[in-house]
């Protein structure tokens, strides 16, 4: 066991924690923990644009934007910190720019701008242009781009490293982050980092479903240590489904598909939007769209033999807008499907794409151990965490963006933090946890499989708790899960070895997964009403008397060392804007 | 809608997965923890020939050998982990599929060539990683900063964007044979992400980089063999990119 002094650790290597390092590095002496190679990170396969009221093509304002990302996340949205997510978008996309982005331009040389689901003019009138762009790569850009400023900035990386265990101690009653424990993928080996100031940027935890947008790796590492050490996880229940995935697989096809002029089609060649969504029609907001698609689907209007997906119809725009605009998820169509998006429709179904909710912070990025108190030291950015400028439904565009404003501000906060602070003492026996962990799992004899138990997790969640749910469903998911968590404690690995064990590996983010999947279920069971991603048919209405609250999710532990879940609910943060109904 | 080819996509749409056929899979194994020596293991796989060939080496991993080690994360071409020699040429897993490389002889899948293997598929990438940044691949500018964005003509923006789609991915620098012999070589990866810099109009470095690829170990290595043409997953035009800073260094316009 090694141990490392820092001023402050960065757990992930994405957009939020590369932003976050290249501030905390001028200012504080930084590692950066990361179990990929930082441009690995999934921020790379973000393709549509970076939000920003820039005004480069048209008028538009960062009014409207913070409107249409409280009025898109259904009204569950801190909107005191949609504010600072709207207005800080200006300098955060020119600061990018300026770093050395390659944004598509407009013939003035500026960036070019283009629409994207749920952004308007003037509250809602119509489609505004607001999403800055590189081609299909935006996400790429941003991640090539921050990896480039870090080597210059020459931040420290430790890469393949897996951070497994927050460090929480108690100074006078209250809890106080004092570092994080570490797996070395090459050696096997553990190390302790200790830090005054510790910023989560680990990212979503897609996985637990089966179709879906997400990389192998999105296991929601970071929510799960820290959840495990009894912080909350706010609004876990909400899940965005991304209306257009490849049918089966879940790679994503960009909403900027349709933001170029693509049309959703059911098999009668129908643009069924039309329907749902009057003025926003195609680019209504994500939740919209994909229940609007599971009701074509299930009313028998889908596609092929199954009648199971829809068609993505991109065959009337000119090859020569899909070349420079949309060159990768063609390509992806080719790859995968064997098909010309030239000529054929693209078959798409909603695929598990964001985790609105997370590690629950303010707009310093501080993480919250309830609904007020701060954690000295601790901080999150990015999809871990949930700060909240997403509510109940992210809007596209407004994640890129999310990670460069709030982790730009995390970065800034926790390098400040650790100049004034001491380094909390460590406590006993630091790594026992994530000891025991490997070592059990290294020696367990049981009959239980890895890939079997994830499988199973992941086509529960997929059948129960994904576009539509209802208590039954929803219950039968409860269940599910805890046969598996039991199931999982009989778990085996055939790899017993140090260097690169990836056996192991998945074997312990299994378990992440399994915790978090059980807290996204119960927290959903007990949001009866809808809003945004999380949908009831049993409760189809938004109930704002009783339901205009996020979700605390508690990690219980009884005195026989039984564990349970315990909800609490914080208040919406509301400033200039009423609910009122939502209409696309 | 336009007249679509529908054969293709109604065969795509009537195929419900279950036409599996038996593949080999024969992979090197190394791990140093159990043997010096690297062998070839051959796996057997019932498999859809529409999967991705990342899909059998989880199957494998999965369902028949959980010590069966490589990396990957994004499993669509776009992260980069998942370089290696498949039925000897570089590809990545992710993004070839079985039918495409000839499943009815056994699949060849091996670690990437010229870096040190240290388990199974996975190799250290330090060398590698440490030659981009040896080639400041970040832009350099001088004087104060805008207000707003620096302005930049669609056509000036078009000059290096092919070599902006790099993913770090390894596969043509893994393929080159000055690489294999020379492990000093910069290596075509490094060389594509300074042309990337060296034609933004933006940027100020240009002739620094240039300098720092007229070293022995520069440009001047390389032999137009094109295979790193041939490798790259992301359909960049290596080679020319790498002609386009000989160019550059010959004439110093760029
Ligand atoms: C296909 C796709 C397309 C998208 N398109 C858009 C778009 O066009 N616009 C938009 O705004 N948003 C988009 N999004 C959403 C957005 O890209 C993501 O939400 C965002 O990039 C997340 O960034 P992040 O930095 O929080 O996490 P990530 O980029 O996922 O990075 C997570 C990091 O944490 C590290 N990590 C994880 N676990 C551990 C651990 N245990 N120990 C150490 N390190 C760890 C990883 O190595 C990685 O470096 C898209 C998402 C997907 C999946
Ligand atoms: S140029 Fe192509 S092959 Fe080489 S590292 Fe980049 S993406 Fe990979
Ligand atoms: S797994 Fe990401 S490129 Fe293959």
């Amino acid at each position: 066991m090694k141990i490392h002094k820092y001023d402050t650790v960065i757990v992930g290597a994405g957009g939020a924690g590369m932003r976050a390092a290249i501030e905390s590095t001028k200012r504080s002496r930084t590692a950066v923990l990361t179990k990929l190679y930082p441009t690995r990170s999934h921020t790379g396969a973000a393709q549509g644009g970076m939000a920003a009221a820039l005004a480069n093509v048209e008028e538009d304002n960062w009014e409207w934007h913070t409107f249409d990302t409280i009025k898109g996340g259904d009204y569950l949205v801190d909107q005191d910190a949609a504010e600072i997510l709207a207005k800080e978008a200006i300098d955060s996309v020119l600061d990018l720019e300026k770093m050395g982005l390659p944004f598509n331009r407009t013939p003035d040389g500026t960036i070019d701008q283009r629409r994207f689901g749920g952004h308007s003019r003037n509250h809602g009138e119509a489609p505004v242009r607001r999403s800055c762009y590189a081609a299909d790569r935006t996400g790429h850009m941003i991640l090539q781009t921050l990896y480039q400023n870090c080597v210059k900035e020459g931040v420290e990386f430790f890469n393949e490293f897996y951070v497994l265990d927050q460090l929480i101690v108690e100074v006078d009653g209250v809890k106080h982050s004092a570092g994080v424990v570490a797996f070395e993928l090459a050696t096997g080996e553990i190390h302790i980092f200790q830090a005054k100031a510790v910023i989560y940027a680990s990212g979503g935890t897609g996985k637990f479903f089966k179709v879906t947008s997400n990389a192998h790796t999105l296991t929601g590492d970071g929510q799960a240590a820290c959840y495990r050490r009894g912080l909350p996880l706010e609004d876990m229940e909400f899940f965005q489904f991304h209306p257009t995935g490849i049918w089966r697989m879940g790679i994503l096809l960009t909403e900027g598909a349709r933001g170029e002029g693509g049309i959703l089609r059911n098999k009668d060649g129908e643009r069924f939007m039309e329907k749902y969504a009057p003025v926003m029609k195609d680019l209504a907001s994500r939740d919209v769209v994909s229940r609007s698609i599971y009701t074509e689907i299930r009313e028998g209007r889908g596609c092929g033999p199954e009648g199971d997906h829809v068609y993505l119809d991109l065959t009337h725009l000119p090859p020569e807008q899909l070349d420079a605009k949309l060159p990768d998820i063609t390509e992806f169509a080719r790859t995968y499907l064997g098909i010309e998006p030239y000529t054929d429709p693209i078959p798409i179904q909603p695929t598990a794409h964001y985790a609105m909710g997370g590690i629950p912070t303010n707009v310093e990025g501080e993480v919250l151990s309830d609904n007020t108190t701060v954690v000295p030291g601790l901080y999150a950015a990015g999809e871990v965490a949930c700060v909240s400028v997403h509510g109940a439904n992210r809007l596209g565009t407004n994640s890129l963006l999310d990670i460069n404003v709030f982790g730009r501000r995390a970065g800034i906060a926790a390098a400040e933090y650790s100049h004034k602070a001491d380094f909390v003492e460590l406590p006993e026996n630091p790594a026992s946890l994530v000891e025991e962990t490997v070592e059990r799992l290294r020696n367990s004899t049981g009959t239980e499989r890895v890939a079997v138990i994830r499988n199973e997790l992941q086509e529960c969640m997929d059948a129960n708790v994904m576009v539509f749910r209802t208590e039954q469903t929803i219950k039968t998911a409860v269940e599910k899960i805890a046969e598996l968590r039991e199931r999982y404690k009989n778990v085996s690995i055939q790899d017993k070895g140090k260097r690169f064990n990836t056996d192991l590996l998945e074997a312990i983010e299994l378990g992440n997964l399994l915790d978090l999947a059980e807290v996204m279920a119960t927290s959903a069971l007990a949001r009866k009403e809808s809003r945004g991603g999380h949908y009831r048919e049993d409760f189809p209405n938004r109930d704002d008397v009783n339901f205009m609250r996020h979700t605390m999710a508690y990690r219980e532990v009884g005195d026989d060392g039984s564990e349970s879940i315990r909800l609490d609910y914080k208040p919406v943060v509301q400033t200039r804007y009423q609910p009122m109904e939502r209409k696309y | 809608m336009a007249t679509p080819t529908m054969d293709k996509l109604e065969a795509l749409e009537a195929d419900n997965g279950s036409h599996l056929i038996t593949v080999t899979f024969r992979v090197r194994r190394f791990n140093p923890e159990v043997s010096a020596d690297a062998v070839w293991e051959d796996f057997q796989l019932a498999i859809d020939p529409k999967e991705r060939v990342l899909d059998a080496l989880h199957k494998i991993k999965w369902e028949l050998d959980g010590s069966l080690t490589f990396r990957r994360s994004c499993a669509h071409g776009i992260c980069g982990s998942d370089a290696m020699r498949i039925n000897g040429k570089n590809r990545l897993a992710c993004k070839t599929l079985i039918k495409d490389i000839n499943p009815e002889k056994p699949i060849t899948v091996e670690a990437i060539k010229g870096l040190t293997v240290l388990k199974d598929l996975v190799v250290d990438m330090e060398p590698f990683f440490q030659a981009y940044r040896d080639v400041m691949p970040f832009l350099v500018t001088t004087g104060n900063e805008p207000t707003r964005e620096r302005l930049q003509s669609a056509e000036d923006r078009e000059r290096f964007d092919d070599t902006t789609k790099c993913i770090l991915c390894a596969a043509c620098t893994s393929s080159c044979p000055v690489f294999w012999n020379d492990g000093q070589y910069f290596g075509p990866a490094a060389i594509v992400n300074a042309h990337r810099f060296i034609f933004d109009s933006r940027d100020e470095a240009g002739e620094q980089r240039l300098e720092i690829l007229n070293d022995k170990d520069g440009v001047w290595r390389c032999r137009t063999t094109f295979n790193c043409t041939d490798a790259c997953p992301r359909g960049i035009e290596v080679t020319k990119a790498i002609q386009e800073v000989k160019r550059a260094l010959i004439t110093r316009r760029f």
